[in-house]
C-alpha cells in the first residue's frame, strides 16, 4: 500500500520535472500534463513512512565513539541541513544512512523499511563528498551520470527513457553541453554538479548529499541552489550534509546542529550571524580552485 | 606472410592470441580504473601452482590454472574487503606461495620439469595444443560476456564504489564476477603471453588508449584493437625470430604506449587550441573597466 501510494508520487514529481524542462529547453520530452503537478511544499506529518529515520544510533571509527546515540527525522519534503564542524559526526551520519557506515547501535529506517529490509534504492539519490583523486581511466561527463541509472534499471540495456532521464539531469544542472568531454578536465564545481546530476538521473524521491557546496566557485554554487530549488519545488525530500548554509539557506526547512557525535539543535536554521557563532565554527570558506573557471567580478554580467 | 597460416599450430597459436588481445585489455580497464592494475601480476603467479597441479595430476593445466587462480583472485577480493590494514603484506605471501608452490609441485611430478615452466612463464607458439584451443575460446566467450555484457554495471562499481553500493547494484558479486574474470583472462593469457608478462597486457594497451581517448567506451575499444593488434603481430613476429611470444609482444605494446604518448601531447595542444579559437578562453573587454 505504501509503496503503492510513493510510487505515485514519485511519477507525479517526475513529469513534473519533465515538464518544466522541456518547457525550458524545448525538449520536447514533455508528457501529457495528466497528473496535477505537485509543486506546493507541504512537509508531511510524521508517520511511520518518513524517508528518513534514525534512533539512538551510535557508531564508530577506528574504535573511536563518532555517534553517540542521535536522532534524525526527515519528513517526506522536507530539506533538512546536518552542520556541524569538522569531525562532528555529520558526514559519519549521512554515511551510515546510506549504508556506508555500519551503525553500533539504535534504529534506522527509512521510508518506514528497516534499513536491513530495505531494498527500493532507486528511491533515494546519493551525492558523496567530491574526491579529488581522478579515476584511473577517462570517463565523460555523460558516461558518469549514466552510472546514476542503474538504480533504475540495474541490468538490461539502456532504453530510450533512461537516455532521457540522463539527459534531463545534465540539463537540470547545467552541464548538457560538457556531456562528451571527460569529467578530468573539469573545474571542483563543475565536478559537483555532475555528481549532482548522477544522482538525479535516477529521479530519487529523496537526496542525500555531503557537503555539495565543497570546494564549489560561486557560478557553480548559484546554478546548485537553483538546481536543488526545482527538485524542492517539484517534491523532493533532501538531506544535506553543509559547513555552512551559504546561497541554500532559503530552502532549508530544519537544521539539525551536531557536536562530538550529539545533536544540539534540532529546528529553525541559525539566522546568518548564527552560523559564524556555531559551536566550533573554524572558518573555512569555499573558495574557487585556481584551475577553475575565470573568477566573474560581476562587471561583466 | 600468408605461408605461415599453413602451419596448424600457427592457426591456433594466432586464434589463441587475437583472444587474448581481445579478452586481457577488456578485464584491464576495469582493474586499472580501481588502481589494481598489480592483481594481473597476482594472479599470474598464483595460477603457476595451478599449472603445477595440472602436471601432478595429469589433468590438462589450463583447467588446474582456471580453479587455482580462481581461488587466489577471490581470495585476494576477500582480503581487500576486511584486512584493510597489512592488505599488502597478505597479498605478497599470496605472490609468493603461488610462484614457489608452482616450482615445488612441478618439480614433484614425474613428468614436468622448469623447462615445461618456462613456456607457461613466457608463453609458448608451439605448445598450444587443439585442447588448449578449445578451452582458451570457451573461458574468453565468458570474460567478453562478463566485460562488455556488464560494462555499465562494472564501470560503475569501480568508478565509485561507494555510489555503485546505493544504487543498489550487488557490489560485493560484481567484484567477485571481476576477480573470476580476470583469473579466467590469466589463463586464456598464459599459454601465448605466459604468466609472468600476463598483466602487462591487461595494463599497457589500457594506458595507452587513455592517452587519446576521453570517455571509458572509447578507452575500452581503444584497447582492445591495440591488444589485438600487438598481439598478432608479436606472435608473428615470434615465428621469424624465434623468440618468447609474450616478450616480443608486450615490448610491442609498450613501443605502441611511446608513440601514442609521444602523439597524443600536440593533439591535446591543438584541441585546447581550437577551444580557444571558438571563443571559450580569456578575452580583454576594455569597455568594462572604468
Amino acid at each position: 500500500m505504501e509503496a503503492e501510494e510513493a510510487r505515485e508520487t514519485g511519477v507525479a514529481r517526475e513529469t513534473g520535472v519533465a515538464r518544466e524542462t522541456g518547457a525550458a529547453e524545448e525538449t520536447g520530452a514533455a508528457e501529457e500534463p495528466d497528473i496535477a503537478p505537485a509543486t506546493a511544499r507541504h512537509p508531511d506529518p510524521p508517520t511511520t513512512a518518513d524517508p528518513i529515520s534514525l534512533r539512538g544510533a551510535t557508531a564508530t571509527l577506528g574504535g573511536r565513539p563518532v555517534l553517540r546515540g542521535i536522532d534524525l527525522t526527515v519528513r517526506r519534503g522536507e530539506v533538512v541541513a546536518l552542520l556541524g564542524a569538522n569531525g562532528s559526526g555529520k558526514s559519519t551520519a549521512v554515511r551510515s544512512i546510506v549504508g556506508q557506515v555500519p551503525l553500533t547501535g539504535g534504529e534506522l529506517a527509512l521510508f518506514g523499511t528497516p534499513r536491513r529490509r530495505f531494498r527500493d534504492w532507486a528511491r533515494i539519490g546519493y551525492v558523496p563528498q567530491r574526491t579529488t583523486a581522478a579515476s584511473g581511466v577517462p570517463a565523460t561527463v555523460r558516461e558518469v551520470v549514466s552510472a546514476g541509472r542503474l538504480a533504475r534499471r540495474r541490468f538490461g540495456p539502456p532504453r530510450k527513457a533512461d537516455r532521457a532521464a540522463v539527459q534531463r539531469a545534465l540539463e537540470l544542472v547545467g552541464m548538457a553541453d560538457r556531456a562528451r568531454d571527460p569529467v578530468s578536465a573539469l573545474s571542483g564545481g563543475q565536478h559537483q554538479r555532475v555528481l549532482i546530476a548522477r544522482a538525479l538521473a535516477g529521479e530519487p524521491e529523496l537526496l542525500i548529499m555531503d557537503e555539495p557546496m565543497a570546494g564549489v566557485d560561486l557560478a557553480s554554487q548559484e546554478i546548485l541552489a537553483g538546481t536543488l530549488r526545482e527538485q524542492v519545488a517539484a517534491g523532493a525530500t533532501v538531506l544535506l550534509v553543509l559547513h555552512e548554509l551559504g546561497p541554500l539557506e532559503p530552502l532549508i526547512d530544519r537544521a539539525v546542529v551536531l557536536r562530538d557525535g550529539c545533536v544540539v539543535h534540532d529546528g529553525p536554521p541559525p539566522k546568518a550571524v548564527g552560523q559564524h557563532a556555531l559551536p566550533g565554527h573554524d572558518h573555512v570558506h569555499p573558495h574557487a580552485a585556481p584551475d577553475a573557471e575565470p573568477i566573474r567580478t560581476g562587471l561583466l554580467t | 606472410m600468408l605461408e605461415i597460416l599453413d602451419y596448424a599450430f600457427m592457426q591456433r597459436a594466432l586464434l589463441a592470441a587475437v583472444l587474448v588481445g581481445i579478452t586481457a585489455p577488456a578485464v584491464g580497464i576495469y582493474l586499472v580504473q580501481r588502481r589494481q592494475a598489480i592483481m594481473g601480476d597476482g594472479i599470474g603467479h598464483v595460477a603457476l601452482t595451478g599449472v603445477a597441479l595440472g602436471f601432478l595430476t595429469g589433468a590438462n593445466p589450463v583447467w588446474t590454472a582456471v580453479a587455482v587462480s580462481a581461488l587466489g583472485a577471490i581470495a585476494m577480493e576477500l582480503i581487500r574487503w576486511y584486512g584493510k590494514t597489512r592488505g599488502d603484506l597478505a597479498l605478497a605471501m599470496l605472490f609468493y606461495g603461488g610462484m614457489a608452490g608452482g616450482v615445488l609441485l612441478i618439480n614433484l611430478s614425474p613428468t614436468g620439469s622448469n623447462a615445461n615452466l618456462t613456456t607457461y612463464l613466457f608463453g609458448s607458439i608451439t605448445t598450444v595444443s587443439p585442447e588448449d584451443v578449445v578451452a582458451i575460446s570457451l573461458l574468453a566467450a565468458f570474460v567478453v560476456l562478463i566485460t562488455l555484457g556488464l560494462r555499465r554495471q562494472l564501470f560503475a562499481v569501480c568508478q565509485d564504489e561507494e555510489f555503485a553500493r546505493v544504487t543498489g547494484l550487488p557490489v560485493r558479486t560484481l567484484n567477485l564476477l571481476l576477480a573470476v574474470t580476470a583469473a579466467v583472462t590469466v589463463t586464456v593469457a598464459m599459454r601465448v603471453v605466459g604468466l609472468l608478462l600476463v598483466s602487462a597486457l591487461m595494463v599497457v594497451p589500457v594506458a595507452a588508449a587513455q592517452q587519446a581517448t576521453r570517455g571509458f567506451a572509447m578507452t575500452l575499444a581503444l584497447a582492445i584493437t591495440i591488444g589485438v593488434v600487438v598481439t598478432l603481430s608479436g606472435t608473428v613476429f615470434s615465428f621469424y625470430k624465434n623468440v618468447p611470444p609474450g616478450a616480443s609482444i608486450v615490448v610491442l605494446a609498450i613501443g605502441v604506449f611511446a608513440v601514442i604518448t609521444a602523439l597524443a601531447a600536440p593533439l591535446a595542444k591543438r584541441r585546447a587550441q581550437r577551444v580557444a579559437a571558438a571563443g571559450e578562453g580569456c578575452t580583454v573587454r576594455d569597455d568594462v573597466l572604468v
